[in-house]
C-alpha cells in the first residue's frame, strides 16, 4: 500500500507568529560564530569584558554575606523601578560623569539591552522612524527592527554624528511625513567604531534636539573605561529634558549580573515604571542587592582604574598588530576607551564574505554590515580588544593580516581588486568610517 | 549492549558547520538516551583521545559535518584507536566528501550526473583568470553552480546566471577552500534519498522533496524551521522515483559507504534523475532531512541510531 504523502514546513505555528518575527532566520554568518568560541580560534569579534581579575574570593563572601543577612529581601519580589537604594548608589556612579541626578528618574532595568527594548516599545510604533549612527550597536539594530521601526543612518566624522547630517535627516524625513521618534547614539567609544564625541560636539547636537523638538537616547556603556582622559560630561548632563541616558554595570562591573538603568525626564520616567512592570514585574532584585553590595563594600572606582590599566595594553597590543600586519590601504580608527577598533578595508575586499576564510585561519572578527540596517560596512569589521590577551592579540592580527593578504590576491588575480591599496598609498590609523 | 557500554557522539569540530553539527549531536544523543543507552557528548578536540581512552568498550557515533568529521580523518584515528564507530569508513568518507573524486567515481559507474568541472584556485593565477572565466563561459550554458569541492550545507555555493558574475563566485567558494567545482545547473524537483544499513544491507529510504520558499535551498532555508516545503514520499511519478532510490543506493556501493548516507538528486522536468552528490554524515537536526525519511519509513529515529551503534559494535 502506498505510504500516506505528508507534506510540511516542520512549524506548525507558521500562521500564528507575529509580523515582527519576519526575518528571524538562521543565517550562515552567525553560525561561523560558533567555530570562533572554540579556544583555537582567536576570536576579536565578541565584546565580553575580562572580568577574569574581579577579586573573585571577596565576591563570593560578600554575596554569601547577602543571602545570610538580606536573603529573605534580596531573593523576593521587588519595585518596578528597581531597588531604592541602588538607584541612590546609581546616581552617585553617574556623578563621576558630570551627571546630577534624582534617585527617582531612575528606572533598574535588566542591562541597558532591556532599557533599549522599553525605550522602544514606549515611543515606537511600526513604521516609525529611529536616527542612529553609521554605523551603529548590533544589538540596538535588532530590537529597533523587533519592533518594526525603520533606522535611517546618519553620517559621522571624526567627532562621532554630524549635526549637519542629522539636521538635513531629519527635515527629509518630517517633510516626508516620517514620524521620528528619537535619536540613539553613544556618545563614548561608540560600538563599533571607538570613535568618542567632544564635549563641543555633545553641546551642538543637544542644542539641535532642543531646537528640534528630537529625543535623544544617549547609550554609554562604557563612558568610564577612557584610558587617556577624564571623562567627558554626558549629553543628559546638558539637558536633561532632551536625553534618556541608558546605563549599565556590565562593563564596569560584571555583565553577568544584568543591571542596567535608564535617566529619563519624569514623564518618560513613569511610562518606562509601568513598561518594566509588565515586562517583569520587577528587575532581578538579587543582582540590586549585588551591585549595591558590591558598591558599598569594593573601591569600584579603583577596580574601573585596573580596568583602565588592562584595557589599556590591549589596545596597544590590537594597534601595533594592526600596524604591524595590516596590508597597505587599510585603515582603523584609534579608540581614546572602550573595547572596540573598527577597520576599513582596502578597496574590493567584503568583510562578510572574507569571514570563512578567517574563521579556517583560527581568527574572527565582526563583518561591519552587522551594523547597518541598509546594508552597507561590507569594507568595514569590528575588532574586539577586551577579551583576548595581548599575546592573542598580537597572534589574531597576524592571522588576520595573512587572511587579507591571501583574498586580496585572489581578488588580483581575479581582476576584482578594484583600486587596491598600493595605488592610494594609505596605510594606518584614520578615522575614516565609510 | 552491556550497562558498561558508552556510546559516545562526537560533533562540533572547527569546520564551518560546527553549529550545525552540535545541533546532529545533541538530537542523536537525545534519541539514543531515549533507547537507554549510555550516552557521553564530546567536542572532537585534543580531549577526546583520552576521554576514549578512559572508557570501557566505548562506541564512537561521529555527527561531524565538513572538515575531518566528513574527509575521512576523524575514522581514521578511531580506527587507529581500535574504537569501532558508525558510519563509513576513512577511504570512502575521503571519496564521497570531495567532490572532484566522488564526481568522476560515480559518473565512471554510470550515474547520469552534471557536468562539471573542478579547478583550484591556483590554476587562475598561472594561466589567466580572464582566459580560463571565458572558457568556462565557452564550455557551460548558463546557468552554472559554482561551489567548493569540500563543503557542505551550499556554503560557498552561487548561482551564476552570466559570465560576468563568474568571478564573484568563485572568489566567495574559495573562501570556503582552493578548489572548486563549477557545474551545469539542472533546472528540476529538488530530492533527497537516505540510505540504511540496519541489517548489513543498503535500503532506500522514502524520498523527501523539498521545495525551498526562496527558490534556494541555502543555509538559512535548510536550517530555519518554516523556510523550506517537504514532501515525503516525493510527488513524483513512481518509475522515477524508482530510479532516484536506485541511484542512492548505487552510489552508496559505488563509494563504499556504511550504515548511513545520503543523496541529493535533482529531477529535470523529463524525469531524468541527475546524482548531485551524497553525505556521509547527514544532518541529524530538526530540520534536516534523514530524521524525516526514517520517519517516514515507519522507523523510530532512536531506534534506528541504536541499531547502527550495535551493528558498529558487533563490526568491532
Amino acid at each position: 500500500m502506498e505510504p500516506s504523502r505528508h507534506d510540511t514546513r516542520l512549524d506548525s505555528y507558521l500562521d500564528f507568529y507575529a509580523d515582527r518575527t519576519h526575518g528571524l532566520t538562521v543565517s550562515a554568518v552567525r553560525a561561523l560564530f560558533s567555530v570562533a568560541n572554540r579556544p583555537e580560534v582567536v576570536s576579536l569579534a565578541g565584546g565580553m569584558p575580562n572580568i577574569a581579575d574581579l577579586p573573585r574570593q571577596a565576591l563570593g563572601e560578600a554575596v554569601s554575606k547577602l543571602i545570610r543577612d538580606d536573603g529573605v529581601r534580596a531573593m523576593q519580589y521587588g519595585a518596578g523601578q528597581g531597588e531604592p537604594f541602588i538607584r541612590e548608589k546609581i546616581v552617585e556612579v553617574m556623578a563621576e560623569e558630570d551627571i546630577h541626578a534624582n534617585s527617582d528618574d531612575v528606572v533598574i532595568t535588566c542591562g541597558s539591552q532591556q532599557a533599549l527594548d522599553l525605550v522602544t516599545r514606549t515611543f515606537c510604533n511600526p513604521g516609525d522612524v529611529i536616527l542612529a549612527e553609521a554605523p551603529s550597536y548590533v544589538g540596538a539594530l535588532g530590537t529597533f527592527q523587533s519592533y518594526q521601526a525603520e533606522v535611517v543612518h546618519v553620517e559621522m566624522d571624526e567627532y562621532g554624528l554630524s549635526p549637519t547630517a542629522l539636521r538635513q535627516a531629519l527635515v527629509s524625513l518630517r517633510a516626508g511625513g516620517r514620524a521620528v521618534k528619537f535619536l540613539y547614539t553613544i556618545p563614548n567609544f561608540q560600538n563599533p567604531t571607538g570613535i568618542t564625541q567632544p564635549l563641543w560636539r555633545r553641546q551642538e547636537l543637544v542644542d539641535l534636539a532642543r531646537e528640534e523638538k528630537l529625543l535623544i537616547v544617549e547609550d554609554n556603556p562604557y563612558g568610564l573605561l577612557c584610558f587617556d582622559d577624564d571623562p567627558i560630561p554626558a549629553m543628559c548632563s546638558l539637558d536633561g529634558e532632551v536625553v534618556v541616558y541608558l546605563g549599565s554595570f556590565s562593563k564596569t562591573f560584571a555583565p553577568g549580573f544584568r543591571v542596567g538603568w535608564t535617566l529619563s525626564p519624569h514623564a518618560v520616567r513613569e511610562k518606562l515604571v509601568l513598561a518594566q512592570e509588565s515586562a517583569t514585574l520587577c528587575p532581578p532584585v538579587f543582582s540590586q542587592y549585588a551591585i549595591a553590595a558590591y558598591l558599598d563594600n569594593f573601591d569600584w572606582r579603583g577596580q574601573i582604574k585596573d580596568f583602565h590599566d588592562m584595557y589599556r595594553s590591549r589596545r596597544a597590543a590590537m594597534l601595533a598588530g594592526l600596524a604591524e600586519n595590516m596590508p597597505p590601504g587599510t585603515t582603523w580608527t584609534n579608540p581614546g576607551g572602550g573595547f572596540f577598533v573598527w577597520v576599513t578595508l582596502p578597496h574590493g575586499l567584503d568583510a562578510q564574505a572574507m569571514l570563512p576564510r578567517a574563521v579556517s585561519a583560527r581568527v574572527a572578527y565582526v563583518p561591519g554590515t552587522a551594523f547597518y540596517s541598509d546594508g552597507f560596512g561590507s569594507r568595514n569589521m569590528r575588532l574586539s580588544f577586551c577579551f583576548p590577551t595581548e599575546e592573542q592579540i598580537i597572534e589574531g592580527t597576524r592571522r588576520l593580516g595573512e587572511v587579507l593578504k591571501t583574498e586580496l590576491a585572489i581578488r588580483a588575480t581575479f581582476g576584482l581588486e578594484d583600486d587596491i591599496a598600493p595605488k592610494l598609498g594609505l596605510q594606518g590609523p584614520a578615522n575614516d568610517i565609510h | 549492549m552491556s550497562n558498561q557500554e558508552t556510546v559516545v557522539v562526537l560533533s562540533g569540530g572547527l569546520s564551518h558547520e560546527r553549529d550545525i553539527s552540535l545541533r546532529s549531536g545533541r538530537r542523536v544523543s537525545k534519541a539514543l538516551r531515549d533507547q537507554g543507552l549510555k550516552v557521553v557528548e564530546s567536542d572532537v578536540n585534543a580531549e577526546l583521545i583520552e576521554l576514549l581512552r578512559n572508557l570501557d568498550n566505548p562506541v564512537a557515533f561521529p555527527t561531524l559535518h565538513g572538515g575531518v568529521g566528513e574527509d575521512g580523518g576523524l575514522q581514521q584515528a578511531l580506527e587507529l584507536l581500535h574504537i569501532p564507530y558508525v558510519g563509513s569508513t576513512p577511504s570512502a568518507c575521503r571519496r564521497s566528501f570531495n567532490k572532484a573524486i566522488c564526481g568522476p567515481l560515480v559518473a565512471r559507474a554510470g550515474l547520469v550526473k552534471p557536468k562539471s568541472v573542478v579547478l583550484p584556485a591556483d590554476v587562475f593565477r598561472d594561466l589567466g583568470a580572464k582566459q580560463l572565466v571565458g572558457a568556462i563561459a565557452e564550455h557551460f550554458e548558463f546557468p552554472i553552480m559554482i561551489k567548493p569541492v569540500r563543503s557542505g550545507s551550499s556554503l560557498g555555493a552561487t548561482k551564476v546566471c552570466s559570465a560576468d558574475e563568474i568571478a564573484q563566485a568563485m572568489v566567495s567558494a574559495y573562501s570556503y577552500g582552493d578548489v572548486n567545482v563549477i557545474e551545469e545547473f539542472i533546472e528540476g524537483t529538488e530530492v533527497t534519498v537516505a540510505v540504511i544499513e540496519p541489517e548489513g544491507e543498503p535500503v532506500a529510504l522514502p524520498i523527501v522533496e523539498i521545495q525551498p520558499l526562496s527558490g534556494f535551498y541555502d543555509y538559512t532555508a535548510r536550517y530555519t524551521a518554516g523556510e523550506t516545503r517537504f514532501v515525503v514520499p516525493a510527488d513524483i511519478p513512481d518509475g522515477v522515483a524508482k530510479a532516484c532510490a536506485e541511484m542512492a543506493i548505487s552510489a552508496h556501493r559505488i563509494l563504499g559507504l556504511r550504515d548511513i548516507s545520503r543523496a541529493d538528486i535533482i529531477v529535470r522536468s523529463d524525469g531524468t534523475p541527475f546524482f548531485l552528490e551524497v553525505n556521509s554524515a547527514p544532518g541529524m537536526t530538526e530540520t534536516s532531512l534523514v530524521p524525516q525519511a526514517v520517519s517516514a519509513a515507519g522507523w523510530d529515529f532512536g531506534e534506528l541510531c541504536a541499531k547502527l551503534v550495535g551493528n558498529a559494535r558487533a563490526r568491532g
